[in-house]
């Protein structure tokens, strides 16, 4: 619960992740506002969850989470482009290894 | 998160088949959906008591139906646009229960009656609800009070009837207590937001409060489970700075047919076109 005294007149923004049954991570769904985290999560069970879509839901204040920039992009991204030595596809799995 | 094991959920996917897999790219088709009815035994088990059975359907029935309505008359006018998908949410979760024990009535007391013929086609003198339920729509506080005494009383209820005798009941009891736990859980988050809230919410907390006060004595009669319920809203009314007023009963049941004078006009806008085109298939 907030711990301040005076009342806020806005609701801040949450995105929201969900896993699915048999998903093996949460995905980004969507985004809602929320007067706290508790609120935010039961906002998310009541608008991402109604067709039956996950088992698990995060939500983290959007002013918390840090993003790459646009203006970023090339040198964060393309140096990896042509670095195809660091794809592990060089050597055989067998196929009855699982997931590595 | 400890529940993300990996090699867990592989073992899940590789159990479950084909479709295992792809779990990233169809995030928002569900899966694994379920008929609340499914390996119910729908035949009337022997030896029981069918008009007893029908009425008791009836009622919980008209409960749900004209708390769903009372919801949905948030639709557009919800403070939040989360809100309003939450109480429509609700409102139809209670529609859901509802349209499933009137079909258990029909089959039960003989007429063979659908759900529509219940829902539309019955006048407010043969509705059999609490009138907790049919009180106009009030502000939010007087919503979240109403829904929090409401939930509370039909999930006290409900968890007794996953013992019924009648299979359907109990699995509509059974599936009901899972939707009844979650409204009134939103219910007493928000009644504590409200009541420990401003000055504002807490004013309209407490005049809530004083609204639906009356309307206690009638639920207890209609299902004894009055100390879990008291034992509930003490905990949420003293949560939220606020106190469980005690007054005086208004007289008369809703069980018995006795309606207030809200009934007849939320009847009427609910039944209009139903009533204006008594052939329509839909």
């Amino acid at each position: 619960m907030s711990d301040t005294k005076v009342p806020r007149g806005d609701w801040p923004l949450y995105e929201v992740f969900v896993r699915g049954k048999r998903g093996l991570n949460h995905v980004h769904v969507g985004s809602l506002h929320a007067a706290d985290d508790r609120m935010a999560l039961t906002h998310a069970r009541d608008l991402y969850t109604r067709r039956n879509e996950g088992v698990s839901i995060w939500v983290v204040r959007s002013d918390l989470i840090t993003a790459s920039t646009r203006d970023e992009r090339d040198p964060f991204f393309d140096p990896s482009a042509d670095k195809v030595y660091r794809h592990p596809t060089f050597y055989d799995i067998p196929d009855d290894v699982p997931h590595i | 998160m400890s529940d993300d094991h990996v090699y867990l959920s592989l073992a899940q996917g590789q159990d479950a088949g084909a479709d295992g897999g792809e779990g990233d790219a169809r995030w928002a088709f569900g899966t694994g959906f379920e008929d609340p009815l499914h390996g119910v035994d729908t035949a009337v088990p022997a030896g029981l008591d069918t008009a007893e059975l029908a009425a008791r359907c009836l009622a919980l029935a008209d409960d749900a139906l004209v708390s769903a309505q009372r919801l949905a008359e948030w639709t557009t006018r919800a403070p939040e646009l989360e809100e309003e998908v939450a109480l429509a949410n609700i409102g139809l979760d209670l529609l859901g229960q509802a349209r499933l024990l009137y079909a258990r009535c029909g089959q039960v007391d003989g007429t063979g009656r659908g759900e529509d013929a219940y829902a539309y086609f019955r006048d407010a003198a043969d509705f059999r609800n609490v009138r907790l339920a049919e009180l106009p729509r009030g502000d939010f506080a007087f919503t979240i009070v109403r829904l929090l005494v409401l939930s509370g009383w039909r999930l006290a209820e409900f968890q007794r009837l996953t013992d019924s005798p009648d299979p359907v009941l109990a699995a509509v009891a059974a599936k009901g207590t899972r939707e009844l736990t979650y409204h009134r859980q939103y219910a007493a988050e928000w009644a504590v937001r409200l009541g420990d809230g401003t000055e504002e919410s807490h004013r309209r907390m407490r005049a809530a409060l004083d609204a639906v006060a009356p309307y206690l004595e009638e639920l207890f009669a209609a299902c004894d489970v009055r100390e879990e319920v008291t034992a509930v809203l003490a905990q949420v009314t003293e949560a939220a700075g606020l106190t469980m007023p005690a007054g005086a009963a208004l007289p008369g049941a809703g069980r018995d047919g006795t309606h207030t004078a809200h009934l007849a006009p939320l009847l009427a806008e609910l039944q209009s076109v139903a009533r204006a085109h008594p052939e329509a298939a839909w």
